[in-house]
């Protein structure tokens, strides 16, 4: 049996780790408290700027933009966010088990993908197996602007435009609740699936000058809207699985604090016991 | 006087939501004027001072680039950032500006001599506003 010294050193130390995991689940609480809110103020931007999109691709027939058109397939791109630091439960593990499945099952060799990341974790992932990372930006800040990601955004458009890769996909996990998040892969370019929200608002407008001109100039920035809107779900994500992680951690040390506790009190009610017969003992012998 | 309701809106929120009687603001084929019961319209928007007025009110908004939905009785504008005189950072556009203007004094590639006059461009916008130069 383990000496009353040891299991109290044990307690110590359990009980600080759960001081840590308890200040790191408030934390986390917080932060998803704001990114609930930041997700929440990006849906009016969304929703109008998926209206005006597909009232535009859907009505005119004579407007054409590469963005809009599927073409043969020679290289993928797949966007893939994670976190930067772990300790977010599952978070992480399977949005990298699924991207990693999905090439395996799609591509053979390293030329037909490029990888571009967000999120030091993903980086590091597809670093260390010698997959291509053509892009990746870390250190994204808990409650990211818009301007934060606006670079590779438009970077990772970038690619589509000149032909570098032929269509693009997103994988990030989408915020359900605070206790369930589902990992989505999202066809983003070409830009071919609209939502059907966008059709029942379909009313004719006037282009000025042409829709041309103007799918010049609203696709790209509908693309990047895209983006930036899958970020901060995975924001809200991310905070949430950190939050669950965080608590059933301080539920395991106070289960483990009660074990430890029960296990020190019957040590020292042994040594008592103990120390009694010995004296016991020992007046038994004076006699 | 009929009044049209103008929201603006960008992915870091909605900036404004007002009712104004006129709308003002440079669209890349040239200046717009927007009344109450303009026929639907989409323009894109240059790197420039949107202006409101209203009946005994008027608001500028620096917006950087974006574009311009129009209803009969609704305008939207949407733009990747978009800000009222009042939540300009002036050091920071002042700050942007100097950096802007040194490197297109450098002169280097091309692309860094497009970017560079963009933001040239953002920053000088976004003083202009502040300033109430329109």
């Amino acid at each position: 049996m383990a000496s009353l010294r040891d299991i109290k050193g044990r307690i110590t130390s359990t009980k600080k780790t759960k001081q840590i995991t308890k200040a790191m689940q408030m934390v986390s609480a917080s932060k998803l408290n704001r990114a609930e809110q930041n997700a929440k103020s990006f849906v009016p931007y969304s929703d109008k700027i998926q209206e005006v999109v597909a009232s535009i691709a859907q009505g005119g027939g004579d407007a054409s933009h590469p963005m809009l058109e599927n073409r043969e397939v020679k290289r993928t791109g797949y966007l893939v966010i994670t976190s930067d630091r772990g300790l977010a439960g599952a978070f992480n593990s399977s949005i990298l088990r699924k991207v990693y499945q999905q090439i395996h099952q799609h591509h053979t060799s390293a030329d037909e993908y490029t990888l571009i990341t967000m999120g030091r974790i993903g980086r590091d992932f597809f670093r260390k197996r010698n997959m291509p990372v053509d892009k990746d930006i870390t250190g994204i800040s808990d409650q990211p602007d818009f301007a934060d990601i606006k670079d590779i955004a438009s970077e990772t458009i970038q690619l589509f435009t000149d032909g570098e890769i032929d269509q693009l996909y997103i994988y990030y996990n989408h915020y359900v609740s605070a206790i369930t998040q589902e990992v989505t892969e999202r066809k983003v370019l070409p830009l071919t699936d609209f939502n059907e929200k966008g059709k029942a608002a379909t009313s004719s407008y006037e282009y000025e000058p042409n829709q041309e001109e103007i799918l010049k100039v609203l696709l790209p920035q509908y693309a990047e809207s895209l983006i930036y809107g899958a970020l901060l779900d995975s924001k809200a994500s991310e905070h949430a699985a950190r939050m669950t992680a965080m608590k059933s951690a301080t539920d395991n040390a106070d289960e483990l604090i009660g074990d430890l506790t029960l296990s020190y009190n019957r040590a020292r009610q042994a040594a008592i016991t103990q120390e009694i017969t010995e004296i016991v003992g020992g007046a038994a012998a004076l006699e | 006087m009929s009044t049209l309701t103008v929201s603006v809106v960008t992915p870091d929120g909605p900036v404004l939501e007002d009712a104004f009687e006129m709308v003002s603001c440079k669209a890349e084929s040239g200046e717009l004027g927007i009344l109450p019961g303009h026929i639907p319209m989409v323009a894109p928007l240059t790197i420039s001072a949107v202006r409101l007025k209203g009946s005994g009110k008027s608001d500028r908004i620096a917006v950087s680039g974006g574009f311009l939905e129009v209803r009969p009785d609704k305008v939207t504008i949407l733009a990747q950032s978009a800000e009222k005189p009042s939540d300009i950072d002036v050091d920071r556009a002042r700050m942007a500006k100097e950096r802007a203007e040194k490197r297109l004094r450098d002169k280097q590639t091309d692309i860094d001599f497009k970017r560079a006059e963009m933001a040239l461009k953002r920053a000088l916008n976004r003083l202009d506003v502040y300033e109430n130069k329109f």
